[in-house]
């Protein structure tokens, strides 16, 4: 029979990845001196598992690697074994290394051989072997294969009276015989008890066998292998004659099936394909999430069939019908919604998981003592999105590592604890999912960001701007006030990097800090990319979205609070803010209701800690609207960030705010200079 | 047709040994390890046991133990999954009570010719 | 549709592998033509919402079928008087490959003309006559029933496009 394995390579794959992740989770919480009993079975199982899947779908180097590494564990959890610190490192570079050898293997790219071969020598080393080169231990086992030169065996078939306990029946071993030899039977009653003492689940029989077969002592042992220790056996050779021609032929084939094997065990070797890696997106979903899935649709489907019916049976009289039916309808669509949204997202956890190791290994690297702290772990965000968000967190928190943490003698001198924390925290606000990356490390240096934003020209001599201003700057591009770029966070580009792809999901970053005391990074993501919240306004003929989380509040603007500044730049006076007015018809080059500020409203948005007034013609509804992409078919257009379909049809942008207020400052300093040009003329 | 009941905490090997018992006609009830196994036995009544040895929670050799103090268990071929290194596992199973074993890695052919022994 | 041309554009599928199959359509009292294989439908015009910020030939976007597609209006691309659009207006969705990505892009013309078939010994390039279409979209120039066949290269239509959008921003 033949079954295609690789159908199951995929499910191996990931339980192997998951418990390469339990074992180095608990590798980092181990205490090697006293490991726990628990924990070191934990680790042990998931070497195991991984070593008798990768055997069973035929990775034969992992199953290699994984045994000796296996080996060292099993001698652990005896006791036989004491770990040294530098042995749980090289326990951790070995998960690396199973790590690497398991995306080689799913993705079909090559193995970094010497690596894997110098790290087994490393464990060979741990369990007091000398390293060696792979064994060819099949080879034992071909030479003895050509022991067969009788014509059968005789065999004396002595069970204990137990062995039926073990649920094993000699009758079976006798049908196995007769699979390649031919039997005759004697059967000795001599234990028989009289009636009255016979227990039926004891055996009391045994059995002289005559085989007449070709097979070796070794094959017909193999029969009896399970119930060794339950029986009395003796295998006595029948002698036969046989001519030289049949022995040569014999030996031929032998020899034959031997070189058989070894070529095929070369050609498993040499057999490595090199593709592109397939990445299969997927998801694990619990059942019943599907299941109730299926239902929804199901009333969906009831749903819509009454409301066909009505359509066919047209009354007016039962209009109420309809808007029920309408209700429904809603109401089953937002249900389906919600349900499947739902399944994409996942726990965060997935992605705080990769921090412990990290923090590990480079508080190692960077001579620091650091603690992680990780809480809000199963807060859930949409799968996508935390994908996207890995690397932004971990640049951010390698930036907390490198920058922020101070070394253990400048803490102390500080009269802060020696040892640093990093406190990675995320829950749900207000729709969206938010993550906070906070580190009782120095802070943020104003002063020195301020003059290296002056000296690389982003900012103006004389300028005034207020902390939270100057914090930001970080995140401008080009920016690094480190003296020494470390290869750690790496250069430069990092932070507008890491806002840029934030911003690219929807989301936002700011930066809080106290010199001396720490900082907090602030992470803001919508829980899903596919659909925003939004309030539609409108601008002369054309209709557009405003992402409802980025409204302040929209207001009737009163004359006497709008003020002119410097020719064309309009503000707002509102309370104790003036916000800057953006013409939207004049952004746009559209054509609008009216001009006068009076005649229209004021929708105050925010975005990265600046405000600005929207001025529109009219507020329309607030719904929830799909977000589909102008850069499919079309290109990134300033001030826009995608499109929707409205109920009726037609298209309407989805606003940028972010990407508005660039391309309002763009206008006003074009304004202001042509300004000064015209004043100065 | 006989049941079979299979116990692994490993996904992919219950696919595997599903898959290929299930191909074969067999019905089979998977367990993930033995407390999950022994909950599943007490309710039903499989020809055969085919457990993996190192699981959470309860390991195959207890597994078998407990199973063996059933009534209804008492000889019911029960196969542990082992590794061929493993020479005392053998004898810890046999005296807990197991028919023998198949030895990891093994093929589905493997597998099915050694539960073609212990089940008619 | 001329059935006679019809049956011969079935018949020069099955033909030659030098043979390519043009949709034309009329543009300004000149009949244009595209790669048939490029062509995904053809709609009646309907109407399209403006982006905001970018050339006067991009008539805006429009809805096909939950996808967003934009839509060209060729007069205005190839700088020729404007016309208002009639029932006759039509929409050619094409695909389009512009720096290795695959874009769906509609197309304003007057009317849709017909599909003929122009083997490559038909096709001559065009000489550098300073017409409204610039020679860098045009493919070559074909005759075929006594008409000549100006046939574009609707990569290079949309290539050039981003270019000159880029520097051709109105304020």
């Amino acid at each position: 029979m033949s079954i295609d394995m690789t159908q199951f390579h995929g499910v191996f794959f990931e339980e192997s990845f998951e418990g390469l992740e339990i074992m180095e989770t608990e590798l980092l919480e181990l205490d090697f001196n006293d490991p726990g009993e628990e924990e070191i079975n934990k680790i042990f199982r998931a070497a195991h598992s991984i070593k008798g899947g990768s055997g069973s779908f035929g990775f034969n180097e992992i199953t290699d690697f994984t045994h000796v590494l296996e080996t060292l564990l099993d001698e652990v959890r005896a006791g036989k074994h004491q770990l040294t610190k530098e042995e749980v490192n090289l326990l951790l570079t070995s998960v690396d290394c199973l790590r690497d050898m398991l995306s080689a293997a799913r993705d079909k790219t090559e193995m970094d051989e010497e690596h894997i071969q110098s790290v087994q020598n490393e464990l060979e080393k741990a369990l007091g072997n000398k390293p060696f080169a792979k064994e060819e231990n099949i080879d034992s086992n071909d030479s003895e294969d050509e022991k067969s030169s009788g014509s059968g065996w005789q065999i004396k078939f002595i069970p204990h009276h137990s062995i039926f306990q073990t649920g094993n029946d000699p009758l079976r071993m006798f049908r196995e015989l007769e699979e390649f030899a031919e039997i005759t039977t004697e059967i000795n009653i001599d234990k028989l008890p009289p009636f009255n003492e016979y227990d039926l689940e004891e055996c009391y029989l045994s059995w002289d066998l005559t085989l007449t077969t070709d097979v070796d002592e070794d094959h017909v042992r193999e029969v009896f292998e399970w119930v060794e220790d339950e029986c009395d056996l003796t295998i006595a050779q029948i002698e036969s004659e046989q001519t030289n021609e049949t022995k040569e032929s014999e030996l031929i084939k032998e020899t034959e099936a031997a070189t058989e094997r070894r070529e095929s065990r070369d050609r498993r070797k040499t057999d490595r394909r090199s593709g592109a890696s397939t990445e299969s997106s997927s998801i694990r979903v619990n059942t019943d999430k599907i299941d109730a899935l299926i239902n929804m649709v199901g009333e969906l489907v009831i749903t819509q069939s009454m409301l066909g019916q009505f359509g066919e049976e047209f009354d007016i009289n039962n209009i109420d019908k309809l808007n029920e039916g309408l209700k429904q309808l809603e109401r089953n669509t937002r249900e389906l919604q919600e349900n499947v949204m739902q399944i994409r997202m996942l726990p965060i956890s997935f992605s705080f998981n990769r921090f412990p190791r990290l923090v590990h290994d480079l508080s190692s690297k960077l001579n620091k003592k650091i603690e992680l702290k990780l809480s809000g772990e199963s807060t859930e965000l949409d799968k996508t999105v935390m994908e996207k968000i890995g690397d932004p967190l971990v640049h951010l928190v390698r930036n907390s590592l490198d920058h922020g943490i101070e070394m253990p003698a400048d803490r102390i001198a500080a009269g802060k604890p020696e040892t640093g924390t990093i406190h990675l925290n995320a829950y749900h606000e207000g729709g969206n999912i938010v993550i906070d990356i906070e580190d009782d490390g120095a802070g943020l240096n104003k002063e020195r960001i301020l003059s290296k934003a002056i000296e690389r020209g982003i900012v103006k001599e004389g300028e005034t701007l207020s902390d939270q201003q100057i914090n930001a700057l970080i995140f401008h591009a080009g920016f690094s006030t480190a003296e020494v770029v470390s290869n750690v966070s790496g250069r430069g580009v990092g932070m507008d990097v890491v806002k840029r792809n934030i911003h690219d999901l929807g989301g936002a970053v700011e930066v809080k800090s106290e010199e001396g005391k720490g900082s907090v990074f602030t992470i803001r993501l919508p829980l899903t990319l596919a659909i925003l919240d939004g309030q539609l306004i409108r601008v002369g003929s054309q209709t557009y979205i405003v992402p409802l989380i980025s409204i302040i509040e929209s207001l009737q603007m009163k004359s006497e609070s709008t003020k002119s500044i410097a020719g064309d730049a309009e503000v707002y006076s509102l309370r104790e803010d003036y916000i800057p007015i953006l013409r939207l018809h004049s952004v746009f080059n559209i054509n609008c209701d009216s001009t006068k500020l009076d005649d229209g409203l004021l929708v105050v948005v925010e975005a990265e800690g600046q405000k600005v007034g929207l001025f529109v013609d009219d507020l329309l509804a607030q719904q929830q609207v799909v977000i589909k992409s102008l850069e499919t078919n079309y290109k990134k257009v300033e001030g826009v960030s995608g499109a929707t379909i409205l109920g009726d049809g037609t298209v309407a942008m989805i606003l940028d705010v972010t990407s508005l207020i660039s391309l309002y400052r763009e206008e006003a300093e074009f304004n202001k200079s042509s300004f000064i040009n015209t004043e100065a003329a | 047709m006989a049941t079979i009941l299979a116990v692994d905490d490993s996904a992919s090997m219950r696919q595997m040994v599903s898959f290929t018992l299930k191909g074969a006609g067999y019905d089979v009830i998977e367990a993930v390890d033995g407390v999950d196994a022994l909950n599943k036995a007490k309710g039903s009544s499989p020809d055969a046991v085919l457990t993996d040895v190192n699981m959470p929670n309860m390991d195959g050799i207890t597994l078998i133990t407990e199973l063996r103090k059933l009534p209804n268990y008492k000889h019911t071929p029960m196969l542990m999954l082992t590794t061929e290194s493993s020479g005392d596992m053998k004898g810890k199973g046999k005296s807990a009570g197991a028919t023998g074993w198949l030895v990891k890695p093994f093929n589905p052919d493997k597998l099915l010719a050694t539960i073609k022994k212990v089940v008619a | 549709m001329n059935p006679e041309v019809r049956e011969e554009s079935v018949i020069g599928l099955e033909a030659g592998e030098d043979t390519n199959q043009f949709l034309t359509f009329m543009l300004a009292g000149e009949e244009y033509g595209v790669d048939i294989l490029r062509v995904q439908e053809i709609k009646g015009w309907e109407s399209s919402t403006e982006i905001p910020n970018t050339p006067g030939y991009i008539q805006g976007v429009m809805n096909l079928r939950g996808t967003i597609v934009p839509i060209v209006d060729l007069r205005s691309r190839f700088e020729l008087e404007q016309v208002e659009y009639s029932n006759t207006t039509v929409v050619i969705v094409l695909k389009t490959i512009s720096s290795g990505d695959e874009k769906t892009i509609g197309f304003v013309v007057d009317a849709v003309s017909d599909v003929y078939n122009v083997t490559d010994e038909q096709l001559k390039p065009s000489p550098d006559f300073g017409s409204a279409v610039s020679t860098e979209f045009v493919r070559g120039l074909a005759t075929v029933d006594e008409k000549m066949l100006i046939l574009l290269d609707i990569d290079h239509l949309m290539d050039a496009d981003i270019d000159i959008n880029q520097s051709e921003m109105t304020h």
